[in-house]
């Protein structure tokens, strides 16, 4: 029973993880934008969601006991616009503009989550989070599978929807650019535009994944949004491949359950007060990995990004032409 | 309000400005924004502790160079550190960076730095645990010179050994040939290739001087606040601010960018509180990318 807990805990942080790999995956996979704060991102998801659904709170601004759905809307509409706003910024410019600006978001955004008392409850973070089926607190087994249950159709719902836009004509034009600039502007595309549109439905969907998690622990804190988030969220993708939903999902339970795995082995193999120092080891080999995984199979296990584009392009439109014709 | 923050400013400003150098030239040069340069000035600042306690061990205790707080081991172990440091940033460019730029796709370049850089710092926090340590605890006295400015003699020291470093990697760009063939390929590197400019040669001084000058900055961060394994990473996004305020590939521009930015700071710790340091250099960069993206004296992008 107790693993069967666990197993249900374990698969809801990690597809609470995959969903922000989905939104990853629109940014990069399909549009090739790169985004190195996707923390601030999360957070700002996390943050939202729980100020507009928590209880009044004289020590801080709001709490304002909205039901849970309108604080998860609410987060991707904030985290949208965070996104649109960073991506109008930079996009016309080259794309470690970009990379840099990101990276600059989550620092900002965790220098308000840390000192914006007012706002966000400052390093203590914000309790009382609302959790859905909070009744069911009293019997673990049924909280853990119904949350489960919640985010597996979230999950669920953003996948399918992701993979509807991959192929509707809006991700036809996205990936046209990332493999031709000049191509799909001499079709009358504007790159840019496109760009921010694509970048700011996968911080709303990082968002949300930041409302969910926020819910589904029901307290936040600045801590939960280091950098190395970002980081292990970019490890899911590139293990996956990035460019395919399914890659990103499977990559993020796959590199969760290797995270988590290797925390628990360091747990037991170290001595308490030789903890901090084995966690760092764990997030070096991570990145080792991550740079091996560039350097020797940089498709990760399903991505679509072909490394003789001309070629294997050609292939598959033949393919299709094939399929489609019979 | 007091004048002491243009001192404290310029101090910041120095360390930001010889770290993104180094931004600047990988960025012009190599065509990546490197994310792990942070992590070569704390693996360099350490490098340079382990050399002085090293030295530390063998000589016995050294007595500090007068009004200074250090005395020769640490600018012997600077000098060692600095190699250190060059050293590993041509090995993470042999066994990654060099790899992945002959695939051509710049952006995985980046992506690599990033994944080298939480490595990078994972291992000194493994090595050295997040305890922040110090080159010396002695404690200087701050000498008043007028206006209501207090400086000390480090202080001083290091002021100087920046307007050196910064003049000295000047004359090598303009007044060399090897500074010549680096701009060169900064500016339009199939042409140079065709020139007959040693490639290869180019992207090995431009790591080395990169990272040699990312150990300078480090230890003056060490020598004047602490050591720490995030104390470069923590420097990542001043200098990329930097480097885009003074415009990519001009070297006196990343060094007048970052003591904009160094002022600004202390100004802004001044004036807000010290809390919110971190976000000037957001601001800067977002103004700058806004109003003029090709920077202070930035050429445009061919």
């Amino acid at each position: 029973m107790d693993l069967l807990g666990y197993g249900a805990f374990f698969l809801t942080t990690a597809l609470i993880f995959s969903l922000v790999t989905l939104g990853l995956n629109l940014q990069w996979g399909l549009t090739g934008l790169f985004n190195v704060g996707l923390a601030g991102f999360v957070a700002i998801g996390a943050y939202t969601s729980a100020l507009l659904t928590t209880p009044d709170d004289a020590a801080r601004l709001g709490g304002f006991g909205l039901p849970i759905l309108v604080g998860w809307l609410g987060a991707m509409v904030v985290g949208g616009i965070a996104a649109a706003l960073t991506g109008m910024a930079t996009l016309r410019l080259r794309s470690d503009y970009l990379a840099i600006t990101t990276f600059g978001v989550a620092v900002v955004v965790q220098l308000v989550a840390l000192n914006a008392q007012k706002l966000t409850g400052g390093p203590f973070g914000i309790g009382f989070i609302p959790r859905p089926f909070g009744g069911l607190a009293e019997t673990p087994l049924l909280f853990n599978l119904s949350n489960l249950a919640v985010v597996s159709v979230v999950t669920l719902v953003a996948y399918l929807a992701l993979e509807h836009l991959s192929r509707s004509p809006w991700g036809r034009v996205l990936k046209a650019l990332r493999e031709d600039e000049r191509a799909a502007i001499s079709l009358g595309k504007s790159a840019r535009f496109y760009r921010v549109q694509a970048f700011a439905v996968g911080g709303a969907i990082m968002a949300l994944a930041g409302a969910l998690q926020a819910h589904f622990t029901g307290f936040i804190a600045p801590d939960n949004y280091l950098p190395i988030l970002t980081f292990q969220v970019w490890v899911m993708l590139i293990v996956g491949g990035s460019g395919s939903n399914l890659g990103a999902v499977i990559g993020s339970i796959l590199v969760w359950a290797i995270w988590a795995g290797s925390g628990t082995l360091t747990s037991i193999l170290f001595p308490p007060e030789q903890q901090a120092r084995a966690a760092a080891l764990q997030i070096a080999a991570i990145g080792v990995m991550l740079c091996v995984i560039l350097l020797i199979r940089p498709n990760g296990l399903f991505g679509d990004r072909p490394r003789r584009p001309r070629f294997s392009k050609r292939a598959k439109i033949a393919a299709g032409e094939s399929s489609s014709g019979s | 309000m007091s004048l002491q923050f243009v001192v404290d400013g310029l101090l910041t400003g120095s360390m930001i400005g010889l770290g993104a150098i180094g931004v600047t030239l990988t960025y012009s040069i190599l065509r990546f924004s490197n994310f792990a340069h942070g992590d070569f000035m704390a693996w360099g600042t350490y490098a340079t502790l382990a050399v002085v306690s090293a030295i530390g061990a063998t000589f016995g205790k050294v007595a500090p160079i007068a009004p200074l707080s250090f005395g020769w081991p640490l600018i012997v172990a600077l000098v060692v550190g600095m190699a250190f440091t060059a050293l590993l940033a041509l090995l993470l460019d042999k066994v990654l960076f060099a790899r992945l730029r002959s695939q051509g796709q710049a952006i995985i370049v980046v992506m690599a730095s990033f994944g080298a850089s939480m490595a990078l710092r994972s291992l000194l926090e493994f090595t050295f645990t997040s305890r922040p340590t110090y080159f010396s605890r002695a404690i200087q006295i701050a000498m008043p010179v007028g206006f209501g400015i207090r400086i000390t003699p480090d202080q001083i020291a290091l002021l100087l050994l920046t307007a050196v470093l910064v003049l000295g990697v000047h004359l090598l760009m303009t007044r060399t040939q090897t500074g010549r063939s680096m701009q060169a390929l900064s500016q339009n590197a199939a042409l140079a290739r065709i020139v007959g400019i040693d490639v290869a040669s180019v992207v090995r001084v431009t790591w080395v001087i990169g990272g040699a000058l990312a150990c300078v900055a480090g230890v003056m961060i060490g020598i004047l606040v602490q050591i720490r394994p995030f104390m470069g990473f923590d420097m990542l996004l001043p200098m990329f601010a930097a480097a885009i305020l003074g415009g990519i590939g001009s070297i006196p521009g990343a060094v007048l960018g970052g003591l904009i930015i160094g002022l600004a700071e202390a100004g802004a710790v001044q004036l807000i509180g010290a809390e919110w340091r971190a976000a000037v250099s957001f601001i800067i960069l977002m103004a700058v990318l806004f109003v003029r993206p090709i920077g202070l004296f930035g050429v445009r992008e061919r």
